[in-house]
């Protein structure tokens, strides 16, 4: 799913319609304020917004809106997802270690690319919830590139 | 001397004979059945589609240049000669203009009891699609 909807970090939020087209692009949210100190993501805006589209009192986005939003994928995203699924074919088949360049080059060809770099981290030792991820983080918030996308069509 | 490389590629993986495996070739009589192209003189054709190829290049004595076949179908093809393995990626642009066409991609995913659900069986309803993670 990441790979046909160009998702890079979970949680990524997609409003579909009846006929099966997406009404509002990849978005961060989640369902409660949990984790809102960490990522600084206040689930009530985009749970506004859905009670509103679902009860029919307003449309979504246009369509012309939904594409503004879209951030499509590169040649490189694309190249990265194939180095991690053959890291993850090697990693399945007892090869960590071989595994492992194909992991560093996904890495390096998407480095803002969450589900991979994440996604990845317990098939390689590393812990998803410690340091390694705290250096992503880290990083994120050094570099200004953040972890967590949210559409910016918040009043 | 043939061996086996195992090609992975849109969700599955198929296992294919090469006589070189670093610089594989994929068997031509099993183009379509593997990656649904066809070779035809006007180039890679899938129905009314077709796509300008050389065919000079393409073309080897052991069969279809596999790094040829995935740059003209402009999918990364990337390798790992030691295991004789190979992951072709989606293009980039087939899943751009997949989105960009605003129609939500189908997919099947399995529910905890092993059933199948497809995005299509939802069609007449709003749906909510929410991506998580437990890492």
């Amino acid at each position: 799913m990441p790979d046909l909807y160009g998702m890079i970090n979970v949680p990524t939020v997609v409003w579909i319609d009846e006929e099966g087209r997406i009404a509002r692009p990849n978005d961060a949210s989640f369902a409660s304020n949990r984790f809102k100190l960490l990522t600084g993501l206040d689930s009530r805006r985009h749970l506004r917004r859905l009670r509103v589209w679902v009860r029919g009192d307003a449309p979504a986005l246009t369509p012309s809106e939904v594409r503004a939003h879209q951030d499509l994928p590169t040649a490189a995203d694309q190249e990265a997802r194939a180095e991690f699924t053959l890291a993850w074919w090697l990693s399945r088949k007892g090869h960590p270690d071989d595994a492992e360049r194909h992991y560093v080059r996904a890495s390096e060809l998407a480095p803002h690319d969450i589900t991979i770099r994440r996604g990845s981290m317990r098939t390689r030792g590393l812990n998803p919830m410690g340091l390694a991820f705290l250096k992503i983080a880290v990083k994120s918030a050094l570099t200004r590139t953040p972890l967590y996308r949210p559409l910016k069509d918040s009043p | 001397m043939a061996t086996t490389l195992t090609l992975l590629h849109d969700g599955r993986s198929d296992e294919i004979a090469v006589a070189d495996p670093a610089r594989p070739a994929i068997p031509a009589g099993a183009l379509e059945e593997t990656l649904g192209w066809d070779l035809q003189p006007e180039g890679l054709c899938q129905g009314p589609m077709c796509i300008p190829v050389d065919q000079s290049a393409l073309v080897r004595e052991d069969g279809l240049d596999l790094g040829v076949l995935a740059g003209a179908l402009q999918r990364p093809l990337v390798t790992d000669e030691k295991h004789t393995v190979a992951s072709l990626g989606a293009s980039h642009h087939e899943r751009g203009e997949a989105l960009a066409s605003l129609d939500a991609p189908d997919f099947t995913l399995p529910d905890l009891d092993g059933n199948l659900h497809s995005l299509g069986d939802q069609r007449g309803k709003k749906v909510l699609l929410v991506a998580y993670a437990s890492w």
